[in-house]
């Protein structure tokens, strides 16, 4: 028994060695296709419990990472900023292919925890309280950006992250460049080369290139005459003096 | 007028499906199958506590918890069932009856195996529907509440429901499930013949227990000892000895978990998850074959 059980040790190190280029082949196929992509390392290992990185390791990943998230759910809702913003950092390190918990946990910090920072009633010094709220844009901010860089095809994370630009940060020229990548991976929403565009607009330095994407959108499709593009697309014409006879028809 | 009476053929399918099916009742007679009750309750209560969240949030948790579980479960079962199949034909001197028969060792095998990935085969099923159901069930009713409240809002675009639904639909169900879940059924399938194959040498269906689950955790680190031994990092001899030991010993379990990225958009393509099965089911052959050898020169 004890020679059979040699020969099988051998036999089974024969096919290991006969296997590992195959299992080699497959790893590059799935890495290639978008899987086996999570960090599992020291740095997620000092952020969560020792079970739930063994049970990462054991290929429950998801799992771990929807338990932190219901977590993180029930810190919004006791408003423990902070352990959300913690809770957030290691479900998207443990699922960085998620789309939604990137957009999510940006959204709780650039809005939720930033206006709760504003308003936050135990800090009477204004600054101190501005200051917090713009710490909680730029986290919003870094989680975008990190999740773009996670997942640069999504034209979700794009958009969220353009609107982020435009709405917390006023850095209208990066909203447009942001809204113009989200438009160009995802050519079903029409509204985002109209967005780009608007961004375009406000942002300085760029006013001819604006004008240029305005009126190419408004001669492309009669849908595209939309109040808020022909108001921009005027703007833009008194701006730069674009002659009456090039401009567009005013609207009664 | 003798005549010899005619031997028996040295291979059987019949008497492995015999041995299969018998062996899925004894399982089914142990209550295995009330496992599947408790998923059924993780599943449903999970749904209803996840409709607090927004429909994208509950939809992500629920095939997060789902998926997961599914493969908690099967893993588990996989080891669980296999370990004491051998021990408890020896305890119960069921394999002396057996094996007395004109019934070869290696047919004796393929029936426990079968009986198992039947046993597994069932448990995934039922598991999918279960998990498919409470995700139809939820998107209809979030579907059916966004209607009811655009039916309400007088003037309310309709292309706006239409695009929202598709919203819905899009987060729920997705066809990349259905690969994941057969991926999930051929890891415990995987662990099945593995666990199998300790069964032959070890003592007590304890042992095998310990050491297939002993297996599992490191097979999912394979890959990373693989990587250690063979992309030239900078480590000592003895450290590159033991990581290609473990390389080349364990199975690469983390080849099965695309469950994970499934849930989380990866599509599956038709070549990989033929590739990814096609693993699983050489890692099945080879250890059932392993375990011949073993089992074939043990003294009963």
């Amino acid at each position: 028994m004890k020679k059979r059980l040699l020969i099988v040790f051998v036999l089974l190190l024969a096919f290991g060695a006969a296997r590992i280029p195959l299992e080699r082949h497959i790893d590059t196929v799935h890495r290639e296709a978008g899987f086996r992509t999570a960090r599992i390392d020291l740095d997620l290992r000092s952020k969560i419990s020792q079970m739930g990185f063994v049970a990462a390791l054991s290929g429950f990943r998801s799992f771990v990472a929807a338990v932190l998230w219901i977590e993180a759910h029930i810190a919004w809702e006791r408003t423990e900023w902070g352990r959300m913003a913690a809770l957030f950092d290691t479900v998207t390190t443990l699922q960085p292919k998620s789309a939604l918990y990137w957009d999510m946990a940006s959204w709780h910090m650039a809005w939720n925890a930033s206006v709760a920072a504003l308003d936050n009633k135990e800090e009477p010094n204004e600054f101190l309280r501005r200051r917090a709220q713009r710490q909680y844009f730029d986290l919003g901010k870094k989680i975008l950006e990190d999740g773009i860089a996670n997942n640069p095809n999504n034209a979700l994370l794009w958009e969220r992250y353009a609107i982020l630009l435009r709405d917390k940060l006023e850095e209208h020229c990066g909203a447009a460049d942001a809204f113009q990548q989200a438009a160009g991976l995802d050519t079903g929403r029409t509204y985002l080369p109209r967005m780009a565009a608007y961004e375009l607009a406000r942002c300085e330095g760029r006013e001819s290139e604006a004008y240029d994407r305005l009126k190419c959108l408004y001669d492309a499709d009669p849908a595209n005459h939309v109040p808020a593009l022909i108001a921009r697309l005027k703007e833009m014409e008194d701006k730069l003096g674009i002659p009456a006879a090039d401009r567009i028809p005013s609207t009664p | 007028m003798n005549s010899k009476p005619a031997l028996p053929p040295a291979f059987s399918i019949s008497r492995i499906l015999v041995l299969a099916t018998n062996t899925l009742t004894e399982l089914a007679r142990l209550k295995i199958f009330y496992f599947l009750l408790l998923f059924g309750l993780l599943v449903i209560g999970n749904s209803l506590f996840m409709a607090r969240l927004s429909f994208e949030e509950e939809f992500q948790m629920l095939k997060d918890v789902s998926l997961g579980a599914m493969s908690i479960f099967t893993s588990l079962l996989a080891i669980l069932a296999t370990a004491m199949i051998l021990p408890k034909d020896i305890e119960d001197r069921t394999i002396y009856t057996i094996l007395a028969k004109p019934v070869p060792r290696f047919e004796y095998l393929a029936g426990k195996l079968i009986g198992i990935l039947m046993l597994l085969g069932i448990s995934t099923l039922v598991m999918a529907l279960m998990f498919f159901a409470v995700l139809w069930f939820r998107e209809s009713t979030v579907i059916a509440d966004a209607q009811r409240q655009m039916a309400d809002a007088t003037g309310a675009p309709t292309e706006e429901l239409t695009a929202y639904i598709a919203k819905v639909q899009a987060s729920a169900f997705n066809t990349n499930l259905i690969p994941g879940v057969i991926v999930i059924f051929f890891k415990a399938a995987l662990l099945a013949s593995l666990t199998l194959f300790v069964s032959t040498f070890a003592t007590s269906a304890i042992f095998a227990m310990i050491i297939s689950i002993a297996v599992y955790f490191i097979g999912h680190l394979q890959a990373t000892a693989r990587d250690y031994w063979l992309e030239g990092m900078d480590i000592a001899w003895w450290t590159r000895g033991m990581v290609a030991l473990v390389a080349l010993i364990f199975p690469d379990l983390q080849a099965f978990s695309l469950a994970d990225d499934i849930i989380a958009g990866t599509a599956v393509s038709m070549g990989l998850f033929l590739q990814t099965i096609g693993l699983g089911a050489l890692y099945v052959g080879v250890y059932y074959l392993f375990a011949c050898v073993v089992f074939s020169g043990r003294e009963l």
